[in-house]
């Protein structure tokens, strides 16, 4: 190409992107539904995407995942309070520098303080307290937090843990005011994000404005966000599709209900994406003869978890173990390595025939069956998994009655275990072993409701959270999900998905394919109207 | 006549009470609780927090002294705080009565507006197709569950004319407001009216077989002075007693109405706040629409000695 040409070229491209650059327009409400009250606005008080999706707009973290990059992953995390972090050479030291141009919405400068004040009160070490504190266990590893001077801010911990910046990063991971006590942030957050808490009315709507004092310059572009409750799902999908709502919440809409609101509004951009919760069965392991590993692998080898993923979601869900499966998930198992994991291979009617065997030997068959209740949330989500997972067990001689628990004493009800099987849905925070596993499996986590407990195999739970090379520590982390699987620690039948969708003059919007609970700052949102 | 309001008021006032206790007594021995529900949004329970929250909530008193703390606070305008939205109950309450009152009024207009005058023509026009149309069409409005209805109004107004009547703001002009609880009491008002024009025609039916009317026939008054002035003011007795339930049904009922068009009024919040096990909510949601059952209750006994002149409540 001659020089001319390639001017002409760079002139080109300048002025895409320059025109790019200045395409966003400022201002406008962004209008999303909501799908129903949220327990508090406290993120760290909730583990729920009802409370992080309006809320998580009004906080920063000291890292976040690059939006850019729809897989969130430890290699593609940037800066956001922080403007930089190291290291330390025994890998037991996490030091962050911090912005010094930051204010809290009340006007108080950011600190190295609040952060310190944050982790402090996520682990246990101060005077203030969370009234729930759900992930306590992702800090296990933090032995202290130290500041020198306002801006830097270092995390010792007990063993080397690389992907400490991954929790940091999550959206579940926002700095909180140390000036601010817990109970007025479940009320009337403050925070240091560009959006400011307005107002949070129960069973109606949730308001954020425009930060003008963000320290982001340029952003936000929107005015502000209001989120209206609305917790009949025909309702909102029929005011999504009239107009009056920009966007639907997010991770709310099966297979079946976008392909509706794609035929009423077409122009409409609807994405499908896994969400990273999971369906899996509880398996009491205290309560006979459940504490017999060999009905529980009977119990696994009656599954039929593509049936599952047929009639739940007409074979959109996915197969997979603990964690989520490639390629959206980083460190779940491939098919290939899955289907050698007893319960996965493709022959059911082999693997019933085993299960049968085992249920023979131990005195059970068809003349006799093995009476037990399935427990379960009565929702609908979980109700209908466990209708499946009654008419499963029938092919190995369990005969099981439906037990559907109110929710309000859902939880209650398998911390005391209270159960023999129950159907479980379980949404995962982070794409890191690290959550999954310390919460799920570790020997006396409180969310480890089925008593599930292997020292050997906690070790190499350590063991992979200590290892910095990425492929190594995936080699380890499958070794422990196929353990987890053929033990029944609690076998995993699908891993969901479910649809998000927003009107075309909604520009800016990024859904990571790894979890729902991530990338909701709104800064780089705005409306072509 | 004084005596009797007296002796009304002395009643509700133990009907009030019975209330308070069952409502109080009840809530605690249904399942679950606020902590637990709490800790349902965290996926586990610590309980030690569980523990904490209870203490400071005072679940862990006995039932009686919570009762007298409630009703202590009650009688000094001191309804609570929320668990839920930690506000206190009176705030979050008193926005909502006059939505739920609102619907609930315009409904009960679109009934009575419509089901008495078209049980008196169904009930005059006997055995006509007027009557048959009439009465088909008010069967339909007693099998149409409300949900159904909603929804099928909600997609007519989608698919016909690009926009869903559903509350979401509140209403800056009273226009605005009127078209904004025109339909839902629409949806609501049918099944009601329907349940009034029935009733009113069988009731007409056999008041217009009565002597009197005859009576006043053969003195030559006017068809119209019979129907209006003999024959409805007579039938109208059980009518104002179903109007009177309707309206107490129409307060704390209007949960699926509330919900299908997403209006932010007291029935849905009732259900919500169960739900959340919010006792000091539900306590004194409860007890409002308690008060507001009995008064009406009360207008309409007193109600009757105006429509039926016979009608006099003596010591």
């Amino acid at each position: 190409m001659s020089s001319a040409g390639r001017l002409a070229v760079t002139c080109l491209l300048l002025s895409m992107f320059g025109a790019g650059a200045h395409a966003q327009k400022q201002g406008g409400v962004l209008r999303v539904t909501h799908r129903d009250n949220p327990p508090s606005a406290s993120i760290h008080e909730e583990a729920t995407i009802s409370t992080v999706m309006p809320f998580a707009s009004v906080f920063n973290n000291l890292v976040v995942f690059d939006p850019d990059s729809r897989q969130n992953r430890l290699d593609r995390i940037i800066p956001e309070l922080a403007t930089r972090w190291a290291w330390s050479e025994d890998g037991r030291t996490l030091t962050f520098t911090l912005r010094d141009d930051v204010k809290w919405h009340d006007g108080q400068k950011f600190t190295s303080s609040d952060v310190k004040c944050t982790w402090d009160m996520l682990t246990g070490r101060s005077e203030s307290k969370l009234r729930k504190n759900p992930r306590k266990s992702w800090y296990f590893d933090v032995r202290e937090i130290t500041t020198d001077g306002p801006n830097e801010v270092a995390f010792h911990l007990v063993d080397p843990q690389p992907s400490l910046l991954a929790l940091l990063a999550a959206g579940f991971s926002p700095v909180y005011p140390c000036h601010v006590n817990a109970a007025q942030m479940r009320t009337h957050p403050i925070g240091t994000g560009p959006f400011k808490f307005v107002e949070l009315k129960q069973n109606e709507s949730m308001r954020v404005e425009r930060n003008p004092d963000y320290w982001k310059p340029g952003r936000p572009y929107l005015d502000g966000v209001e989120f209206t409750i609305i917790p009949n799902r025909s309702t909102a999908i029929l005011a999504f599709v009239s107009g009056r709502f920009d966007m639907t919440f997010t991770g709310e809409l099966p297979p079946e209900l976008v392909k509706d609101v794609q035929a009423q509004a077409p122009k409409a951009i609807c994405v499908m994406q896994p969400t990273n919760t999971q369906g899996n069965l509880l398996i009491n392991f205290d309560r006979p003869p459940f504490n017999d590993a060999r009905i529980r692998k009977a119990v696994g080898l009656a599954i039929d978890r593509r049936a599952f993923s047929e009639i739940i979601s007409r074979g959109i869900d996915k197969l997979g173990g603990a964690m989520m499966p490639p390629p959206e998930g980083q460190w779940g198992m491939t098919p290939e390595v899955l289907e050698t994991v007893p319960g996965y291979g493709k022959d059911v009617e082999q693997a019933r025939e085993q299960g049968r065997a085992i249920m023979r030997s131990l005195g059970y068959g068809p003349d006799k069956p093995l009476a037990i209740k399935v427990s379960t949330r009565n929702i609908p989500d979980y109700r209908d998994a466990a209708v499946i997972l009654i008419d499963h067990l029938k092919n190995v001689y369990i005969q099981g009655e439906l037990e559907p628990i109110d929710t309000s004493v859902w939880y209650a009800r398998m911390a005391r275990k209270d159960y023999s099987v129950g159907m479980n849905v379980q949404g995962v925070g982070v794409d890191d072993p690290d959550v999954v596993l310390f919460a799920t499996y570790a020997c006396g986590s409180e969310r480890n409701y089925t008593g599930y407990c292997n020292a050997e195999l906690e070790k190499l739970f350590h063991k992979q959270s200590m290892t910095a090379d990425v492929e190594q520590r995936r080699q380890i982390v499958w070794q422990i999900d196929e353990a987890l699987q053929e033990d029944g620690a609690r076998p995993v039948i699908y891993h969901g998905q479910a649809g998000t969708c927003w009107q075309p003059s909604v520009k800016g919007v990024r859904l990571a394919v790894n979890t729902i609970y991530n990338h909701w700052r709104f800064e780089d949102v705005w409306l072509d109207r | 006549m004084v005596a009797y309001i007296v002796q009304r008021l002395l009643l509700m006032v133990l009907t009030l009470f019975g209330v308070s206790v069952a409502i109080f007594v009840l809530l605690r021995i249904v399942p679950g609780n606020i902590a637990d529900i709490l800790f349902d949004s965290a996926g586990l329970i610590d309980p030690a927090d569980k523990a904490k929250i209870i203490s400071d909530l005072g679940l862990d008193r006995s039932i009686p002294v919570q009762y007298a703390q409630w009703i202590n606070g009650l009688f000094h305008g001191d309804l609570g705080y929320s668990y839920v939205s930690e506000k206190p109950v009176l705030d979050e309450i008193l926005p909502r009565i006059p939505i739920t009152a609102r619907l609930a009024g315009l409904a009960l207009f679109f009934s009575v507006m419509f089901g008495v005058p078209l049980g008196v023509i169904s009930a005059v026009r006997q055995n006509t197709w007027l009557d048959y149309g009439l009465r088909v069409i008010s069967l339909s409005g007693l099998s149409l569950p409300a949900f159904w209805l909603g929804l099928l109004i909600l997609m007519a107004f989608v698919r016909w004319f690009g926009t869903i009547p559903i509350y979401d703001r509140v209403p800056e002009s009273f226009l605005q407001e009127l078209a904004l609880f025109a339909i839902p009491a629409a949806a609501v008002g049918f099944r009601s009216s329907a349940l009034i024009m029935r009733l009113t025609r069988s009731s007409m039916l056999e008041v217009l077989r009565q002597d009197y009317v005859r009576t006043a026939r053969s003195k030559g008054m006017s068809e119209g002075s019979v129907t209006f002035d003999h024959a409805l003011r007579n039938a109208l007795l059980p009518v104002i007693t179903t109007i009177g339930i309707e309206t107490a049904i129409l307060f704390g009922g209007l949960i699926v109405t509330e919900t299908v068009f997403n209006i932010p009024g007291v029935a849905r919040f009732l259900v919500e706040a169960i739900r959340w096990r919010d006792y000091p909510m539900v306590q004194n949601l409860v007890m409002f629409i308690a008060i507001v059952v009995v008064t009406v209750n009360l207008l309409v006994d007193l109600t009757y000695m105006l429509v039926d002149p016979r009608i006099r409540y003596s010591e």
